[in-house]
């Protein structure tokens, strides 16, 4: 039958000859070969902790929440990074802003507590999709590796980003 | 024996243990430096400059690690297994010579702990008792695995043993002699045994890849197959010994290979080196000939190892009893007709 690709190749398998059979000059082909690796070949290993490579544009690492241009925090508590995280992992408590501290929430409500745990995480990005006030972003690093589990539930204290230098 | 003799020898009986322990604990070093060379990686570089500290690290971890017993297996034949790999594995060295006689004191001093007139008969021994420790392990391990992997490393290696003595018969009818002493004498300056026995140097070395249970005939270690091969049981040092064996088993045989055929201590030039450097200086770098040969033959190990896919086991029955002995027996005809008509 006409193959409809036309990539059909016939194979026909002929014993091997006298020098295919004592295997030596394949062997010597190989070794060449592999000789050629070791010399001349340059390693291709990235030499981690010291040496990082640069991530690609849309590399989704760990969170941070954002502040304003003011050095305000953006989010408001609204719950909708908690709503649309398919892995369940991010819990907050909303608290209201109280005079004198318009200079640290940009909205009236807050979040007072804010928590990722990186172990439920899957770094899919819908929380940042979902945000309203463009408050998350997951533009930082590899979260690190740790030992016990209650390490890796971020608080605050992790995610938000450093203030602004007055 | 006066008692000069007897220090000397116990020197060099207590050196070459020594340098055989720590050649095979670098060659583990070596082995994964070099297949990351080879693979264009890195290699362990985190145990001090470069990684060289890996081995210790490797060693005390097997030394620490929780040493298992099956219950259903022979407890006494389960401990006697990796003990018997690793003895056979550091008393073959015993009749290789390291180097030319060297004179102190106006005497003269052998660099060979023993020239037994049947040396190379007593590696022969030595090497099928090797068979033995992996034998017994597996078997002794009380698990089919174990034991399938033994029964595979038993029958490989009495099948290339058959071939290996056969190469050898050719190389004695060139010369005459079972002493490793002799043999390496004769070889004197460029004269090496490689150049009269080409096709016995190439069963030798093959063979020699079988006993060794190296890649690409290192089928008796197989974790697709057997699990694990016959050390499967195996945990903490023991595992350790199996493995060191391994690798002093390298060692050995690489030596054997540079005594038998690549002309032991002898170079191009040893006379001019001889006249003019005197009689402790020129045997010393006939040692250190040697050793660079012998570190060669380990490098060629690792990188054939590197490089080849191992055989299916038909194939390697197949190859031993098919190819190389049938060659075996027409390179010793060849070699009597040589000596015959030629020589």
């Amino acid at each position: 039958m006409e193959s409809l690709s036309n990539k059909r190749k016939v194979i026909e398998s002929k014993p091997l000859n006298f020098w295919e059979r004592i295997y030596l000059p394949a062997i010597a082909k190989g070794l060449s070969i592999t000789l050629k690796h070791f010399l001349f070949k340059k390693d291709v290993t990235v030499r981690y902790p010291e040496q990082k490579r640069e991530f690609s544009e849309n590399f989704r690492g760990m969170h941070s929440l954002k502040r304003d241009e003011n050095g305000k925090e953006r989010c408001t508590a609204c719950g909708l990074c908690a709503l649309s995280c398919p892995a369940e992992a991010i819990t907050m408590i909303a608290a209201e802003r109280q005079p004198g501290e318009e200079h640290l929430y940009r909205e009236e409500k807050y979040a007072a507590v804010y928590e990722i745990n990186m172990l439920r995480c899957i770094f899919c990005g819908l929380c940042e999709e979902a945000c309203p006030k463009e408050a998350i972003y997951l533009d930082g690093d590899i979260v690190p590796a740790d030992y016990l589990r209650k390490d890796f539930i971020y608080g605050k204290d992790k995610l938000v980003e450093a203030p602004l230098n007055q | 024996m006066e008692t000069g003799e007897i220090i000397i020898r116990l020197v060099l009986i207590v050196v070459i243990f020594l340098i055989s322990l720590v050649v095979a604990m670098y060659s583990t070093y070596a082995e994964r430096k070099i297949a990351a060379f080879f693979q264009d990686r890195v290699g362990p570089n985190r145990a001090g400059p470069a990684g060289i500290f890996q081995p210790l690290a490797d060693g005390a971890k097997m030394f620490l690690k929780e040493e298992i017993i099956p219950t259903n297996s022979s407890k006494f034949l389960f401990i006697v297994g990796p003990s018997l790999a690793i003895m056979t594995a550091c008393i073959g060295s015993a009749v290789i010579p390291w180097g030319q006689q060297i004179q102190i004191g106006g005497k003269l001093y052998d660099l060979q702990v023993t020239d037994i007139n049947v040396g190379l008969l007593y590696i022969f021994g030595v090497v099928s008792l090797g068979v033995y420790g992996i034998m017994i392990g597996g078997w002794a391990s009380n698990n089919k695995y174990s034991l399938l992997g033994a029964i595979r490393a038993a029958s490989q290696n009495i099948s290339y043993e058959i071939a290996m003595g056969l190469s050898i018969i050719a190389l004695l009818m060139v010369r005459n002699t079972l002493s490793l002493k002799e043999i390496a004498e004769q070889q004197h300056g460029w004269h090496w045994n490689v150049l009269y026995q080409p096709l016995g140097f190439i069963l030798f070395i093959v063979c020699a890849f079988a006993e060794t249970n190296r890649s690409p005939f290192d089928l008796p270690e197989c974790e697709t197959e057997l699990v694990g091969g016959y050390h499967t049981e195996y945990s903490s040092m023991k595992l350790g010994f199996y493995l060191f064996a391994e690798y002093i088993n390298m060692f050995v045989s690489s030596a054997v290979m540079v005594t038998l055929y690549w002309g032991s201590y002898n170079y191009p030039g040893m006379d001019w080196v001889a006249a003019h450097l005197g009689t402790v200086a020129a045997p010393l770098i006939g040692t250190v000939v040697v050793f660079a040969k012998i570190f060669l033959f380990i490098f060629f190990f690792m990188w054939v190892r590197w490089t080849i896919p191992r055989f299916r086991y038909d194939q390697l029955m197949d190859l031993g009893w098919k190819g190389l002995i049938p060659l075996a027996i027409a390179n010793i005809i060849g070699t009597g007709l040589w000596i015959t008509f030629v020589k």
